[in-house]
């Protein structure tokens, strides 16, 4: 057996890879080879560590010390310093040391200070594409128990008692869904998961699959086991290709290993899983949608009841669940219950991804809390506004999220609280805004996206999201009243209370909360004026118009 | 049947029993294509091979945004939209390469290289603002950077 | 098993598992619905129909939610009443606004919705959709412009019809029903059959309206018009003038068309019974003499055409008859001109017609037997009632009146042609009668009538067992022709209706034609046809005489030359 004196985990998610992490890793290789280490130093691809901004980054470990914003001049230094040396390169580090030179544990850093990584537990720590390294660190453990231990029921119960909720953004009890699923009446029985992550500011669901697509295999042959389910699918969205390929890989992994297909670790259950790739809409992530989609037809949400836990695809009882709902299932199996509700609040237990995007120092991916407040997020982890600007509000939960104001940033994040305040925790999507932008500027670039992945089904939102688009748009350049204002809120109405589907019943959310918290800001633009002077004023400007 | 036209007929047929099998059939011939796109007698093939009514899979094929059923150029640039990318600068992304390449999104340039398209979130929003062409996504854009990234692809 | 759900105050027991729609319909509460249609799957895409149900935070779609027990329900509340409101004034800003030249004004459902709702406007800008109108065939017009994506006819032609032409295309806004690649119809397998436009609320799909030859060939003095009209006109066409589904009206339907104007008002019927002995006789001829069996009935022009584009390697099974419209109009060209000292190029024969794809069918190249065309112009039964609205005939007052002889005299087998199993009756009437030797006592054949998709029955002539076999509407017409296609029909002779329910059923009747009213029209028929003396085709002595005087007898030379046809393969897709 070989025992390498020291390991360089590069992350290799996809922000990395488009930041160029494979130069680094070419050039890494070249170096210790170079300089006679190749034997010695371990080099691993990993998944995600979170730092997007900071990428392409690597951890050298046994120190645990992070190096960031690299470009490939800077790998010599890192090889010959560090490697050869052991001193440490500060002015690429990103952590802290102290006056006797000590490290600071990456965990005690700003960004990963307050984090709780379970369901990123691997994220930076194997190489997703090797199943002795998800072993390694217990992977499988929680299905060999559940499989040993556990009757289908009392799997359910557990997750129930856990009170994980959905993490695609609708938030319903996974323990129910998969009750319902596994007393429906018929045969076969299908576990999807959604992995068509649409919601704009969302990429948690591409990196956990990326870093960890055997955590996802082990939560889907649990939740196979607990509704009764023998086939599994994987939706992936068509543009993930190396989440796609990556999962591939782990399932013929597990195949070959006797952990998916017949008689899985040598126990009468039996379960295998087949990844599908979508082809570009939003709508599909909506779980009928999805099916529908698998089913080879236009992406058009059904009507419910009846729900897919009793009619789902192929007409069958059928369970959809997002990626970090699944990737939460082996934890909760391992440690139970009770230690899943220490964390969080008890409404929302648990931890959440969140994907930190727009004007954050930090942009990228993190695991806190559930109740964490968004203060603590913005400031603390990502780093605050940068170039000097202020904070001006914070969209939470994607483009179908509403939008936050400064006074709102002690609200803690979880499903009830931002509800509460007109907006939703949704996928875990959070866009930082600076004070550079407008409000009903970028209302209009919200509901654009609405007006464009609409499936043109139902009537509210194929004709109403383009009717609420140009009502915005009018705003913007100055030719809309407050007359205006009546017809979109009784737009608004329609669109939330008949609309057949979430994204039609979701779309006025950013409107709403814009006129609830920006209201100042909008009405000076019926006076002809933008603030933030990022909208371009028609000719007809002032009350008179319209 | 020509053999070419066999050939295609045996290319998409193990889909039939996959899941999502009629989307892979699609993608499939639309990656053989030079242009790009999904022409009359692919969604035939479609039809016939998976049994449905051809105005069926012209109803699919219309749905998805990454089906074209009009020509296209060699290379597909698609720009992301959504807010994560527009509040970081994408529409200056944009509007440079509206300028560059002398076409708006939907047109493909004179020499049948680029078709411009516009797209929803692409999920690296890391790395906004962020553009694909085919299946290579470019980030952290800046409109110098542009002209470097398109010589690439020839 | 039933449930107590309350309804605007007031509380019904309503089967377990209803839609709030159906508990509401039973409740005699009427809720507005678009893409509801009560033959088809329900979409629940307009969302017309929303109602408040207590305790659900949003309003819920009558024609799909099911009602649990004790739902309290609410169908006019003013959320719900501006729900409805909103939704209409968004269908109207991208619907185009030219209702006095469309068709189907004032018997337009989204009109009826506007009306019923008080919406007279629509605050949101006009947002048309840029589509080509679709004049390629003879039969059928599609704007699909006015298309409020109810999908009615999407299920019309792929499940009622197992075709499927038309399906949902595009996204958001642009979201229409089309063709694919919007191919013309004439580019496509289109039998023209109607059934999407009778599924149509609006003017998206209308017919090709060719009253204004009919009225150009009534004003020129050269012309000598005849008219002759399909059995299923006359328990239909009373209900364009506010009469009940299926009334018979037979005598002023006669009398309308001679206040039109028309030189003769004959009968399809007639021809229908002339049909029965030529392909009574074909049967017979290829039962004894090793013809291609089985046979199957060709008078339905949707079902031929169905026939050339599926089954092309199936067409000797087809019998050559032409329809009884298309002997009508060569006799009416060659004997009815001769006997009557006419030239026949002055003779103008024009068909009212319950069905679009008779368009289709006169205009066939190969249908001019005559010399000329056999039959001259097809009107629907619609715009033969348009047409007697503009000559202003007050269609309450006018009196009974009989058709013309010689080509008006029939028997009751030859009005049962309009409808499922109609042919398949006649021709049994007949055939018992020319096997057996024998009179046939009763003459009603009850396993071939009625709205069941496929029926059969086998019947003993002599020492014959003929089976047969009839189905109605395309997708139940598959069902027989795959066993035709592999051999393993059991059949000796089938019938088959393009149209559910036959012809009363067909793309020109009054609209709507519902399965309800389709089985209205049924009965009438059937009533017609008891009220006859003679119901039995060889029995009609205007057919005697033409066999006598002309004809010779059944598949003689000059039948074949006038009265038989043939059939063009065509493509599938």
């Amino acid at each position: 057996m070989k025992y390498y004196r020291a390991h360089v985990l590069i992350c290799s998610g996809s922000n990395c890879m488009i930041k160029g992490c494979r130069n680094i890793r070419h050039t890494l290789e070249q170096e210790l080879v170079h300089h006679g280490l190749q034997w010695e130093v371990k080099v691993v691809d990993t998944g995600c560590l979170g730092l997007c901004e900071q990428g392409p980054s690597l951890i050298v470990y046994p120190e645990g010390v992070m190096y960031g914003r690299l470009a490939t001049g800077d790998i010599r230094e890192i090889v010959t310093e560090h490697l050869l040396k052991g001193r440490l390169v500060h002015r690429l580090m990103q952590q802290p040391t102290s006056p006797t030179g000590e490290v600071a544990p990456l965990s005690l850093t700003p960004f990963f200070q307050k984090q709780k990584r379970i369901v990123l537990k691997n994220c930076g720590l194997i190489d997703p594409e090797r199943l002795e390294d998800y072993v390694q660190t217990g992977g499988y453990t929680a299905l060999a128990t559940v499989l040993d231990t556990m009757t289908p029921e009392r799997v359910i119960t557990e997750l129930k008692e856990s009170g994980l909720r959905g993490r695609g953004g609708a938030g319903f009890s996974t323990g129910k869904k998969w009750e319902l699923t596994r007393a429906a009446r018929g045969e076969p029985k299908y576990l999807i998961c959604n992995a068509d992550e649409g919601e704009p500011g969302t990429f948690k669901d591409r990196l956990i699959l990326e870093g960890d697509p055997h955590l996802i295999i082990e939560g889907m042959a649990i939740g196979g086991y607990a509704t009764g389910a023998t086939q599994g699918l994987v939706y992936i969205r068509g543009e993930y290709e190396l989440s796609i390929r990556r999962m591939e890989r782990a399932i013929r992994q597990a195949r070959e290993n006797g952990l998916l297909g017949k008689n899985i670790l040598g126990s009468t259950y039996s379960f295998d899983i087949e990844v599908c790739a979508g082809a570009g809409a939003y709508v599909c992530g909506e779980e009928t949608a999805l099916i529908e989609s698998i089913e080879g037809n236009r992406g058009e949400p059904r009507f419910k009841p009846p729900y897919p836990a009793e009619k789902g695809l192929w007409g069958k009882p059928t369970s959809v669940n997002n990626v970090e709902t699944l990737a939460n299932v082996p934890a909760i199996m391992e440690k139970g219950a009770p230690w899943y509700r220490s964390l969080g609040t008890p409404n929302s237990p648990g931890t959440k991804v969140f994907t930190l995007t727009g004007n954050v120092v930090n942009s990228g991916l993190i695991e806190v809390p559930m109740g964490i407040t968004l203060r603590e997020v913005i400031y603390e982890i990502g780093g605050g506004i940068p170039n000097g600007r202020q904070f001006k509000m914070a969209q939470t939960g994607g483009t179908s999220g509403g939008c936050l104001a400064a006074v709102h940033l002690d609200i803690p994040m979880d499903y009830d609280s931002l509800q509460s305040h007109g907006s939703s925790l949704g996928s875990g999507a959070l866009l930082v805004m600076d004070d550079s932008h407008c409000i009903v500027d970028l209302t209009r670039c919200f509901l654009k996206f609405f007006v464009h992945e609409s499936c043109g089904q139902c009537t509210p939102c194929r004709e109403g999201t383009p009717a609420l688009y140009e009502l915005v748009d009018k705003i913007s350049r100055g030719e809309a009243s407050e007359v205006a204002l009546a017809l979109i809120n009784r737009l608004s109405r329609t669109l939330q209370n008949s609309s057949l589907c979430a994204l039609g019943q979701t779309a006025p959310v950013p409107v709403l909360s814009a006129l609830r918290h920006f209201w100042p800001e909008i009405e000076a633009h019926f006076g002809g004026r933008c603030p933030a002077n990022k909208c371009v004023m028609g000719k007809a400007v002032g009350k008179s118009a319209n | 049947m020509s053999e070419h036209a066999a050939h295609r007929r045996e290319k998409i047929r193990p889909f039939v029993s996959q899941a999502g099998g009629l989307l892979k059939a699609l993608h499939a011939l639309q990656d053989a294509s030079p242009e790009h796109f999904l022409a009359p007698c692919d969604l035939k093939l479609v039809a016939d091979v998976f049994d449905v009514p051809v105005a069926k899979v012209w109803g699919t094929a219309t749905f998805y945004s990454l089906y074209s059923t009009t020509p296209r150029g060699r290379y597909i640039i698609r720009v992301c939209e959504s807010a994560p990318c527009y509040v970081v600068g994408a529409m200056d992304i944009l509007k440079t390469l509206e300028e560059k390449l002398h076409i708006k999104p939907g047109q493909t340039t004179d020499d049948g290289r680029f078709t411009l398209e516009v797209a929803s979130c692409l999920g690296v929003c890391g790395v906004a603002p962020a553009l694909m062409v085919d299946m290579h996504v470019h980030g952290n854009l800046t409109p110098d950077k542009l002209v470097s990234i398109l010589d690439n692809y020839v | 098993m039933l449930t107590n759900v309350t309804i605007n105050g007031k509380t019904i027991a309503v089967p377990a598992g209803s839609t709030i729609l159906a508990a509401c319909q039973q409740a005699d509460i009427k809720v507005p619905t678009l893409c509801h249609h009560p033959d088809q799957q329900v979409k629940a895409a307009c969302r017309v129909c929303m109602v408040e149900v207590e305790g659900h935070r949003i309003l819920q779609p009558a024609c799909s939610y099911p009602v649990h027990p004790g739902m309290v329900i609410h169908t006019a509340t003013p959320a719900v009443r501006e729900a409805r409101r909103t939704i209409l004034e968004l269908m109207l800003a991208s619907h185009p606004a030219d209702c006095l030249q469309c068709p189907r004004n004032l018997k337009c459902e989204l009109q009826q919705l506007a009306s019923e709702m008080n919406v007279r406007e629509t605050p949101f800008p006009k947002a048309l959709r840029e589509l080509r109108e679709d004049q390629s065939t003879v039969s059928i017009k599609r704007t699909p412009a006015k298309c409020v994506n109810c999908r009615r006819c999407v299920h019309a032609c792929l499940t009622t019809q197992g075709i499927g032409l038309l399906y949902t295309a595009a996204r958001g806004r642009s979201t229409v029903v089309q063709t694919a690649a919007d191919a013309p119809l004439s580019e496509t397998p289109c039998v023209l059959c109607g059934q999407c436009l009778q599924a149509c609320p609006v003017g998206a799909i209308t017919e090709v309206d060719d009253t204004d030859k009919v009225w150009d060939a009534l004003a020129d003095l050269t012309k000598h018009v005849v008219v002759q009209v399909a059995p299923a006109i006359r328990v239909a066409l009373g209900e364009e003038f506010g009469g009940e589904s299926g009334s018979i009206v037979t005598g002023k339907l006669v009398a309308a068309l001679r206040l039109l104007g028309f030189d003769r008002v004959f009968d399809t019927d007639f021809t229908a019974d002339l049909t029965i002995l030529e392909e009574g006789h074909e049967l017979l001829e290829r039962v004894t003499h090793g013809g291609t069996l089985p046979m199957i009935t060709s008078c339905s022009p949707g079902w031929v055409k169905f026939a050339e584009h599926n089954y092309p390697n199936q067409l000797a099974h087809l019998s050559s008859c032409k329809s009884p419209q298309q002997m009508f109009g060569t006799l009416a060209k060659t004997y009815y001109a001769e006997k009557s000292g006419l030239l026949p190029s002055s003779v103008f024969v024009v068909s009212i017609m319950p069905c679009t794809a008779k368009k289709y069918e006169a205009a066939r190249p190969e249908m001019a037997s005559s010399g000329y065309r056999d039959v001259d112009v097809v009107l629907t039964t619609r715009e033969l009632a348009r047409m007697l609205k503009q000559a202003g005939i007050d269609w309450a007052s006018i009196t009974a009146d009989e058709f013309d002889a010689p080509l008006g005299i029939s028997t009751g087998a030859g009005v049962i042609f309009g409808a499922t199993g109609g042919v398949m009756e006649a021709a049994l009437r007949t055939v018992y009668e020319v096997v057996s030797g024998q009179e046939l006592g009763v003459v009603d054949f009850m396993e071939v009538r009625g709205m069941t998709g496929v029926k059969e029955a086998a019947v003993q002539m002599g020492d014959l067992v003929v089976r047969v076999g009839v189905a109605h509407g395309l997708a139940n017409a598959r069902q027989l022709m795959e066993q035709v296609a592999s051999g393993s029909s059991p059949y000796h002779f089938i019938e088959i209706m393009c149209c559910p329910g036959g012809c009363i059923g067909g793309g020109g009747q009054p609209i709507p034609t519902t399965h309800a009213v389709r089985e209205k029209r049924i009965r009438s028929i059937y009533n017609a046809d008891q009220a006859m003396v003679l119901r039995k085709s060889h029995q009609n002595p205007a057919v005697a005489e033409l066999y006598e005087e002309f004809l010779k007898r059944p598949l003689g030379h000059k039948s074949h030359s006038l009265l038989h046809t043939e059939y063009v393969p065509r493509e599938a897709r």
